[in-house]
């Protein structure tokens, strides 16, 4: 018998009522309930950073946190970054940069990087490391993803275009 | 994953209620970073799983009451972090929970989880021990206040009765004035658990408080009253023999994979050195600021 309860989440700002399966995480009911294949599955010990999503502002482990911890809360998924098929700031300076690699840890990255920028909007590059630092990149795509992040800060300081939605 | 039944008590006296009526076959859920990978490698195979983050009394938050904070059990590490009062009065507390995993950890990881986890590399139990932490428990027979140094046991071990839970960690306002400082070594720089993870606290009056963990099967404190530690102008041989003696319980387990034996004693020596001078410097800044 699989317990099952029903949850609320808002999801990329769509509302979304659930009943979801008590053992299955976040990261379970956003792929496979939720059909948002954007957040990746890896290692699945809150290492590698690949499940990242922001819930209630904050970036987590989605492996880490079962669907049903999640109830009543905003998520922020990869897929809710772009505006009307537009990219946001940051996701158009991973491209520029040639950040993008093989893209497996760029929608880990990406949440991290949008979380990093809402709350510190010109982050020097140790705290763009240490606060990337729980998203790997086995394309060793490091310095470009740093790069990235610091040129979406500067595009923020010299345009209007928002980063920190 | 196995199945397993989840509740979701809204007040303590219903969580201590699930507690008793489950035993052994409950497990508390605060921030998950290691339940749920416990649930889901099997090594922790529960009937049911209490979530203890909706219990009203247990909110996120650190509150102060007559020269004592209380960090409730759900509060996370990012919290502890950003909190300016921890910042001034316990800056090795702050230290070592900015480095606890990553971002994403931190958000989740809360104190209380750390130090129930009883790992013996967790890096807020030095800081924790050195600045007296006490742990509050809730059980049927009410509550219950356990010196942080008599709580720990070994890995995974410690001194909570059956049907009690933590709902929060007190830390005394130091009556002092002390520097203080957390180091640790790792692997590697940045998401990374702790190969030694040390803490070291000089007072004014030249009380040394040192705790370290990495190195045993539980993170260990040690305080030198004589005064010699903490005084710089010491000699040499004396202050080193003291040291000695204080980091002499060290028995780092020979099966660990992050660091052997050796180096990790090795290593031990080396920061408490580093951090015994850390300290002796922020207390004498302290000093110079008044």
């Amino acid at each position: 018998m699989t317990a099952t309860q029903p949850i609320r989440v808002t999801v990329n700002g769509r509302r979304r009522d659930l009943d979801v399966a008590v053992h299955h995480t976040l990261l379970d009911v956003l792929r496979d309930d939720l059909a948002l294949t954007g957040t990746k599955e890896c290692c699945l010990v809150g290492e590698c950073g690949a499940c990242t999503v922001i819930v209630d502002g904050r970036t987590v482990d989605s492996c880490l946190v079962l669907a049903v911890e999640a109830d009543g809360t905003e998520i922020i998924t990869v897929e809710g970054l772009a505006v009307d098929g537009r990219l946001s700031p940051l996701q158009q300076a991973f491209l520029d940069t040639g950040a993008v690699q093989c893209g497996f840890c760029i929608p880990g990255q990406l949440l991290s990087g949008t979380a990093l920028l809402a709350e510190n909007p010109h982050p020097t590059i140790p705290e763009i490391q240490e606060g990337l630092a729980g998203n790997l990149c086995r394309c060793a795509g490091y310095q470009q993803i740093t790069e990235a992040v610091l040129a979406a800060a500067e595009a923020a300081q010299a345009g209007p275009t928002e980063v920190e939605r | 994953m196995h199945t397993f039944a989840y509740a979701r008590p809204a007040t303590l006296a219903e969580a201590v209620a699930l507690l008793d009526a489950h035993g052994p076959d409950a497990r508390l859920l605060a921030g998950g970073t290691d339940l749920v990978i416990r649930l889901r490698d099997g090594s922790a195979r529960p009937s049911v799983v209490i979530d203890v983050k909706r219990i009203a009394e247990l909110r996120p938050g650190i509150r102060e009451d007559s020269g004592r904070f209380t960090i409730s059990a759900t509060t996370v590490m990012t919290d502890v972090v950003a909190d300016e009062r921890m910042r001034h009065h316990f800056p090795a507390l702050v230290e070592a929970a900015a480095v606890v995993g990553s971002v994403q950890i931190r958000n989740r990881a809360t104190l209380a989880g750390n130090v129930c986890n009883a790992s013996p590399a967790a890096d807020t139990a030095p800081p924790l021990l050195v600045y007296d932490a006490t742990v509050v428990a809730e059980g049927l027979g009410g509550t219950r206040r356990i010196p942080l140094d008599e709580f720990f046991v070994r890995s995974g071990i410690t001194t909570l009765g059956p049907g009690e839970l933590v709902t929060a960690i007190e830390l005394p306002v130091p009556g002092r004035r002390m520097g203080a400082t957390h180091v640790r070594r790792t692997r590697r720089r940045g998401h990374d658990l702790a190969s030694v993870t040390l803490c070291c606290a000089v007072d004014e009056a030249g009380v040394t408080r040192l705790a370290f963990g990495s190195v045993g099967p539980r993170p260990l404190l040690r305080v030198d009253e004589t005064g010699v530690l903490a005084d710089p102008a010491a000699p040499a041989e004396a202050r080193t023999a003291i040291l000695e003696a204080m980091l002499a319980d060290a028995s780092p387990s020979p099966r660990s994979m992050r660091a052997g034996p050796v180096y990790r004693l090795a290593m031990l020596r080396v920061l408490g050195t580093r951090a015994l001078a850390t300290a002796i410097e922020r207390l004498a800044e302290g000093e110079s600021r008044r």
